[in-house]
């Protein structure tokens, strides 16, 4: 009784010859639901090429969501920062490219989404990890990111500058920060 | 005539039905002691695993959260054992002459699965699903116990019945607010360090409990003990 002749999720098989309980659907099986009709939603790409919009609005939840995903998927390797400084990386990972860099500042959001779906480089796909509307909200995440550390002063409310002027001495530039060391 | 029996077999008598009684007692008590020891349920037993896979440093030390792995923890009854291919997105990578990941890299090479024991076992006429769980505000570390210091994974808890309706019977003692699910160092609320969620303060579990329980449109305490909520 503990142990019924069925299958769950991943359990043993006597049956099959791979020895799987679980079995991969035929090819060209669409499973209820997940018919790809969006295709911008599924593959990122206009004509080809990567497209710079989302596929639904980016609400605040959606970039809350993506938040919490990218701190879950991403940040292990790029850090809850981007910089490309994960604790995977300080373990030996070859170190990915900040998401300040140039290139990755002007890059469209659907080049993100397309890392993401098929990998880049040392990059494995995520595809299987991250559903697709989760990597669009990553992607818009990233987007926050690169606003985070390239925001206009001021864009800022007040009394949140960083670092905040003396209040006894308002300096006429601000301080210049030195650059870190690779 | 001698009498049949001797003087003292009227003591002996006595005594004897004394000690049967005494028997049938120990015997029922043996054997719930066994029922509930980790020779049954394998509570704190060490699982053996073809690989000596260690949440303590991936989890602890590394800082990787648990939906990395176990991806369909929130949306499914099964919270997924990874494939292979999440080994490797690091693996590719790193430690990748290790003698230890030997069976990894076979699996990928090959596409035959790794075979993992599992550590934390329903029996099959348990209805369970994780992600009911996790979404009314239990964590993962309530029923999993600290598995970011378990260098091989054993089972925390019996996950015996008695021990499932511990919480089903009062939810609002183990609750906690989703964002603190996946947190494995987590401390309920208390005097020193109380806990504001929806702006409101908790010092105690009860209260937060009771709070979560209504937020979360947890069950009645009813719905959840009824036979047919676990064995469906």
């Amino acid at each position: 009784m503990h142990v019924q002749p069925k299958y769950l999720p991943l359990r043993q098989s006597d049956f099959f010859a791979d020895g799987r309980g679980s079995r991969t659907p035929p090819e060209g099986t669409v499973a209820r639901g997940q018919l790809r009709e969006d295709t911008y939603l599924h593959t990122g790409l206009i004509d080809g090429k990567p497209g710079d919009t989302m596929p639904f609005p980016a609400t605040r939840e959606v970039l809350e969501r993506g938040r919490e995903r990218f701190d879950i998927y991403c940040a292990p390797c790029h850090s809850r920062l981007g910089d490309g400084n994960g604790m995977i990386v300080q373990r030996g990972f070859r170190r990915p490219p900040s998401f300040q860099e140039p290139r990755l500042r002007q890059a469209p959001l659907g080049h993100f989404f397309d890392v993401m779906s098929n990998g880049f480089g040392v990059m494995p796909d995520y595809a299987a990890q991250v559903n697709p509307r989760d990597r669009w909200a990553i992607a818009a995440y990233i987007r926050v990111l690169q606003f985070s550390q390239n925001a206009p002063a001021s864009a800022l409310p007040a009394g949140q500058q960083m670092p905040s002027p003396s209040p006894l001495q308002v300096p006429s530039t601000a301080p210049s920060v030195p650059e870190r060391k690779e | 005539m001698a009498q049949v029996f001797h003087r003292s077999t009227n003591t002996i008598s006595r005594v004897s039905i004394a000690l049967s009684v005494v028997a049938v007692a120990v015997f029922f008590f043996a054997a719930e002691q066994v029922q509930r020891s980790p020779y049954t349920s394998w509570r704190g037993v060490a699982r053996t695993q073809a690989v000596p896979f260690s949440h303590q440093h991936h989890v602890g030390g590394l800082g990787i959260d648990c939906r990395y792995c176990h991806t369909t923890v929130e949306v499914s009854s099964f919270a997924g054992i990874p494939p292979t291919k999440t080994c490797m997105n690091c693996h590719a990578q790193i430690w990748t002459n290790a003698e230890m990941l030997a069976p990894v890299r076979e699996s990928f090479r090959s596409g035959k699965s790794l075979v993992w024991e599992r550590a934390d076992q329903i029996p099959d006429f348990v209805y369970f699903d994780h992600s009911i769980h996790i979404n009314k505000g239990v964590g993962c570390a309530s029923c999993h116990g600290p598995v970011d210091r378990m260098p091989l994974m054993y089972a925390e808890n019996s996950l015996q019945m008695e021990w499932c309706l511990n919480c089903h019977r009062a939810p609002e003692k183990f609750l906690r607010p989703r964002s603190e699910i996946f947190d494995m160092r987590y401390e309920p609320p208390s005097g020193e360090k109380p806990l504001e969620v929806d702006g409101k303060k908790f010092a105690d579990q009860q209260s937060l409990g009771t709070y979560l329980k209504t937020k979360y449109r947890v069950r009645s305490v009813n719905d959840m003990t009824s036979c047919d909520t676990c064995h469906r």
